[in-house]
């Protein structure tokens, strides 16, 4: 047994390159599965913990008409034992350098996890007063501002975001004996509603069962752990077969001297055991790296969708190690069944030739083909039996699967119509010779396609999203400067003198009514290009704003329009004294309450009594300040009456990057694998080429113009997978806009297309395809002239 | 919780943890604040209130009740005043922190509770007169002043109780005149104590309602700093003789090489108080049981041959552990010998094993 183990392991001594694609295929694929668990894990506990602090993620929230509220209410409550939790919020500073102060008790709330930084001397933090939490680069910009003590530094805040204890904050703002706003938990909510009769009671958003929310994003990470190993598993499949294949001569060797079949496979067995273990723990190390770097990220991503608080550090749990060494051992064990299976089958005489590999992986395709078939049935199905987050991710897979199945028979159909086309004798060799190669590299490639496609799916995914998000800020905020005078009367003053300047000023009114029973926000707003321009509208009838005008029609938001069973045409009754159609759906992000727009004659007429005190204003960004300086003054208004667009959109943008930057993280490192996988393929395909290559050069084309050809080879063949990915990609950005995200958030987002970043893409998945081939492309060129005859002088 | 801990006990210690004296940081020097001053002469109803330039206070009040069957409870309302400096100030600028605990305890098991407040915000405070000392919706409040009645309510996980106090008895003023020294080296605090409540009312356990009926003893005590830096914790007995009679006594527990500090009052049923000097007093445990990991010393010998007392205590839940900010032992007991009776046991300063 150790003779044969030894005997088999010197393959490894005499193909160290395979021996590290092998162990780094496995290993990296590991790692990035790894890596997503102990995310997820952490996560959970991080839920776990969160779920036992008074904190809660989810509270309600009384805020006052008036802006502020006096402390006295907070005493009320909690007199009254509602678990209350006092706010005060406010800005500092003007224009770029603005700092959001967010001031709360920190007896009655934990400050900020700021890890290993308050223990060191926890007395300093509420005593001395001047301790803030900011996250590292906000910190740095308050230090250089230089008007704090101590800034603890917490990754996890949002930018320019600085919390300190309620003491602090009352100071700083100068609000003394006020609140901005008191926290609820959700079920001390009518207590809270009859003692503060005098304030608004929102409450939150979502349930309070975070689990539940974060579980699409987390079966989301899940899925692209999935993803990295399946690419990871082709690098491997690739590897073990070659391997295998090349030491068949052993294998016969071995059978010939008397080792059973059933023998060798167990040595084999253990071979495999021992080099996934090894990779595996590689791999779980990587994995564990890849997740502490990505964690804050994970954090702020959570905390920003769905406000669940996760800490930053990482903790080593034996969960998500053993579940990576498990996968690791289990995805070699399945990579190599088909080999396994094969040797010990293996008639003993039969002659050992790599070229019989190359024929049957050609055989491979026709199964290929069958299991693609397969595939595509298993979509149809889930597609239209399917219902719920675990079927579209069903969907998800299969439509990948099968498309990186199908791949190898559409690229050789390509070669192949290239080939036809006649070029000469060396063109005519290039494309017979890629074909020959094709059987080799199509693992390879179907990572690359699977990277590819996922990349452009979830990067379209993410974009759309963008867009529409910024669609809907663009709509919310579409004038440059909002103005709410909080006054009635002020409210036809402050119009006259912004129309003095030659502004225009769009009045927004609003009210609540009740629609089909549910208490609806009904809008009324101007006739201007600034709506037509900008409002993000789902699905209307024709010329839908001059229906809204006319009074014939009103617009309501996706949340209504879902609830209701509404479509643009049908009948609507808004109020009494009110009848028309629905005009259009416009997107609603974040609200989950019904929204209908009424032109504002027709608002008028129907609430006769709601004062106009807000007004956007249109006028050039560059003068926002001046308008705002010169109402302040004018009107005596202070920095709560004014809303300026640009602030606001700049850090809703900042808030939605940072929640997507996990995304992209991952994306990068699939690409990285499939890139590997690509490298490793031509790496082990050229230590077999020479006897190919040795006749055309013997013909007379350099080794210049061998190394040459095989970049331009790796190069076409990127470009090739690249315009099959884009279908695939897209696709799968429609699946998961279309129905993931439907199940996940409850919003069907419109696809935008975005074809600058498939050409970034492209850039980058050549510039891999480069790099793949510079490494095997050397090495031609610095083969000696004798090696291209050896292989004459040992031809048979 | 751990961080909310770690932020409540900053906020009631002078100095980090690692320098913390004595329990809960009771055994610190401290700077500015009010000392204790033998020559303080008590009045009421101004000292039921608050004295903000002292560095620590309480508002105490244990019950021992039983019910209709004959089962018996205890209770505890207390809340803590602690200063991270002297003064006042208005709202959150103010360093006064308000500390809850209250509790209910049953021979089957022990609930706790616990609550905070900051400074002069209103959700907690105390008010000499008319008496209303609160924190969040626990209260004890004595319109007509704690020498006539009061009423007392808390709750928490599990239970909740809501007790009309009558008095039957004042103010006994502990120590020399009210002021009680803690320690060799002269460490002392302002202490008065009133036991002579009749308690009667309900208590909710586990959503079930019971009426009760017993005693009750309101302790005040204000200082800046009551223990010596080598002190770590002590022994507190309040007791209730079959006569009418009352007793306090404490230990106060040194380095091993030290000893304890004793002291002690015998209160007769008429209120006449009798100081008893630290030699007077022996205190020995008798038997230790296993509570939140640590070995506590549940039933105690007392000593005071003064009096004739030779007495052994016993808890009604041996686990009568407040699992709060800063942990401690405190429950209802009950003692024969060559008296019989009941009352209550406070023992802190135990460390974890």
């Amino acid at each position: 047994m150790g003779v044969i183990l030894g005997v088999l392991a010197s393959h490894w001594w005499r193909q160290p390159a395979q021996f590290i694609t092998l162990i780094s295929g496995l290993a990296v694929a590991t790692a990035l599965w790894t890596g997503v668990q102990a995310i997820n894990q952490e996560a959970r506990t991080s839920y776990d913990q969160a779920a036992r602090i008074l904190s809660g993620p989810a509270m309600a929230n009384l805020t006052s008409p008036a802006g502020t509220m006096p402390l006295s209410v907070y005493a009320r409550l909690r007199r009254a034992g509602v678990a209350a939790i006092p706010v005060i919020e406010g800005r500092l500073g003007s224009g770029q350098h603005d700092i959001r102060i967010l001031a709360y008790d920190f007896l009655s709330l934990p400050p900020p996890d700021a890890p290993g930084q308050v223990d060191d001397d926890p007395a300093t933090l509420f005593r001395d007063g001047d301790i803030v939490f900011a996250s590292p680069e906000t910190a740095r910009k308050i230090r250089a501002e230089g008007w704090v003590a101590r800034v603890i530094e917490t990754p996890r805040l949002l930018q320019d975001q600085v919390v300190m204890d309620i003491a602090l904050g009352e100071e700083m703002l100068d609000m003394y004996g006020r609140l901005s706003r008191i926290m609820i938990p959700p079920d001390a909510a009518d207590q809270a509603r009859r003692i503060a009769t005098q304030l608004t009671l929102v409450m939150p958003e979502q349930a309070t069962d975070i689990a539940a929310l974060t579980r699409s994003f987390h079966l989301n990470l899940t899925a692209f752990g999935f993803l990295a190993f399946a690419v990871g598993l082709f690098i491997v499949h690739g590897t073990i077969g070659l391997a295998f294949e090349q030491r068949r001569g052993v294998f016969r060797t071995l059978r010939a001297l008397g080792t059973s079949s059933r023998r060798l496979a167990v040595c084999l067995t253990a071979e495999l055991l021992t080099l996934a273990l090894g990779a595996g723990i590689i791999g779980i190390l990587l994995g564990y790296l890849i997740a502490a770097a990505l964690l804050p990220g994970v954090a702020a991503t959570l905390g920003n969708l769905y406000g669940a608080s996760v800490g930053d550090t990482l903790e080593f749990r034996w969960q998500w190690a053993a579940s990576g060494l498990g996968i690791a051992v289990a995805g070699t064990l399945a990579a190599s069944a088909g080999a396994l299976r094969r040797v010990s089958t293996l008639p003993p005489l039969r002659l050992h030739n790599p070229q019989a590999w190359m024929a049957r992986a050609r055989a491979d395709f026709r199964f290929q083909s069958v299991g693609a078939l397969l595939l595509g049935g298993v979509a149809i199905l889930s597609y239209f039996f399917g219902s719920g987050l675990i079927w579209g991710f069903v969907l998800l897979a299969a439509v990948l699967l099968a498309a990186a199945l199908v791949l190898p028979r559409l690229l050789l159909l390509l070669v192949d119509a290239m080939g036809r086309t006649d070029r000469g004798p060396v063109w005519g060799w290039f494309w017979a010779d890629t074909r020959q190669q094709m059987s080799g590299l199509s693992l390879a490639l179907m990572a690359l396609l699977l990277a590819l496609a996922a990349n452009l799916g979830v990067g379209t995914m993410v974009s759309s999203f963008r867009a529409t998000f910024i669609g809907w800020l663009d709509q919310r905020l579409a004038s440059e400067l909002y103005v709410d005078t909080h006054v009635p009367g002020q409210g036809a003053e402050v119009r006259a003198f912004i129309e003095a300047e030659g502004l225009t000023v769009l009045p927004i009114i609003d009210a609540m009514s009740t629609v089909n029973t549910v208490p609806t926000q009904i809008y009324g707003v101007a006739d201007h290009a600034t709506y037509r321009d900008n409002w993000p509208i789902l699905s209307a009838l024709p010329r839908p704003w001059d229906v809204v005008h006319s009074g014939q029609g009103a617009l309501i938001n996706e949340q209504m329009a879902n609830r209701i069973g509404l479509a643009p045409g049908d009948r609507l009754d808004i109020a009494p004294g009110w009848q028309g159609v629905v005009a259009g759906v416009y997107s609603d992000y974040g609200n989950p309450a019904g929204q209908a727009i009424l032109g504002i004659a027709a608002h008028k007429v129907l609430f006769p009594d709601v004062p106009e005190t807000r007004f956007g204003v249109r006028i050039p960004p560059d003068q926002v300040d001046g308008l705002r300086d010169r109402l302040m003054i004018a009107f005596d208004l202070d920095a709560d009456n004014f809303t300026n667009q640009a602030e606001i959109k700049a850090f809703s943008i900042g808030v939605f990057d940072r929640t997507f930057a996990v995304s992209a993280a991952l994306n990068v490192l699939t690409l990285g694998i499939a890139a590997l996988a690509i490298l490793t393929s031509l790496l082990t395909l050229a230590t077999f080429r020479l006897p190919q290559i040795a006749p055309v050069w013997a013909l007379g084309l350099t080794r210049r113009e061998l190394a040459r050809f095989e970049i331009l080879r790796s190069l076409i063949l990127t470009v090739f997978t690249f315009v099959a990915a884009v279908p695939v990609g897209l696709g799968m950005a429609w699946i998961l806009l279309n129905v993931v995200n439907v199940q996940a958030f409850g919003w069907r987002l419109p696809m935008q297309l975005f074809p600058m970043d498939w050409l970034r893409l492209l850039l980058f998945a050549m510039v891999a395809a480069i790099a793949a081939a510079i490494l095997p492309m050397r090495r031609l060129r610095r083969t000696a002239p004798a090696d291209f005859l050896k292989v004459f002088a040992n031809d048979r | 919780m751990i961080v909310r801990a770690f932020l409540a006990l900053m906020v009631m210690l002078a100095t980090p943890m690692v320098q913390a004296q004595g329990f809960a940081g009771l055994g610190e020097e401290v700077q500015g604040f009010a000392m204790p001053d033998p020559g303080y002469r008590m009045q009421f109803p101004r000292d039921h209130g608050a004295h903000p330039d002292f560095r620590i206070e309480w508002w105490y009040v244990t019950a021992n009740l039983t019910d209709a069957d004959g089962n018996a409870y205890g209770i505890q309302w207390t809340l803590f005043r602690s200063a991270i400096e002297p003064g006042g100030g208005e709202g959150w600028q103010s360093p006064q922190v308000w500390m809850g605990n209250a509790a209910l305890t049953t021979r089957e098991r022990h609930y706790a509770a616990q609550k905070f407040g900051r400074g002069d915000t209103g959700s907690a405070g105390v008010i000499a007169s008319p008496f209303d000392a609160w924190i969040d919706d626990w209260q004890f409040t004595a319109p007509e002043g704690p020498e006539v009645g009061a009423t007392l309510m808390a709750g928490g996980e599990g239970f909740s109780y809501a007790l009309n106090l009558t008095a039957r008895g004042g103010v006994v003023l502990q120590g020399d005149q009210g002021y009680s020294v803690k320690s060799a080296n002269g460490q002392a605090s302002h202490y008065y104590s009133m036991p002579f409540f009749e308690v009667t009312g309900q208590i909710v356990v586990d959503g079930r309602t019971v009426k009760v009926r017993g005693k009750a003893w309101m302790d005040r005590e204000w200082s800046s700093q009551p223990l010596d830096s080598d002190q770590t914790g002590w022994d507190w007995f309040s007791l209730y003789f079959a006569d009418g009679a009352r007793m306090m006594a404490f230990q106060l527990r040194g380095d091993d090489d030290k000893g304890a500090f004793l002291s002690g009052t015998w209160i007769g049923p008429d209120g006449a108080s009798n100081p008893i000097g630290p030699d007077a007093i022996t205190l020995s445990p008798m038997e230790s049981s296993d509570v939140a990991g640590r070995s506590i010393p549940t039933t105690w010998r007392l000593q005071y041959p003064e009096g004739g007392v030779d007495i052994i205590t016993r808890p009604l839940n041996r686990q009568s552990w407040m699992d709060t900010l800063f942990p401690y032992w405190e429950g209802p007991i009950t003692f024969d010998g060559s008296h019989a009776g009941q009352g209550y046991l406070e023992m802190t300063g135990y460390p974890a094993r």
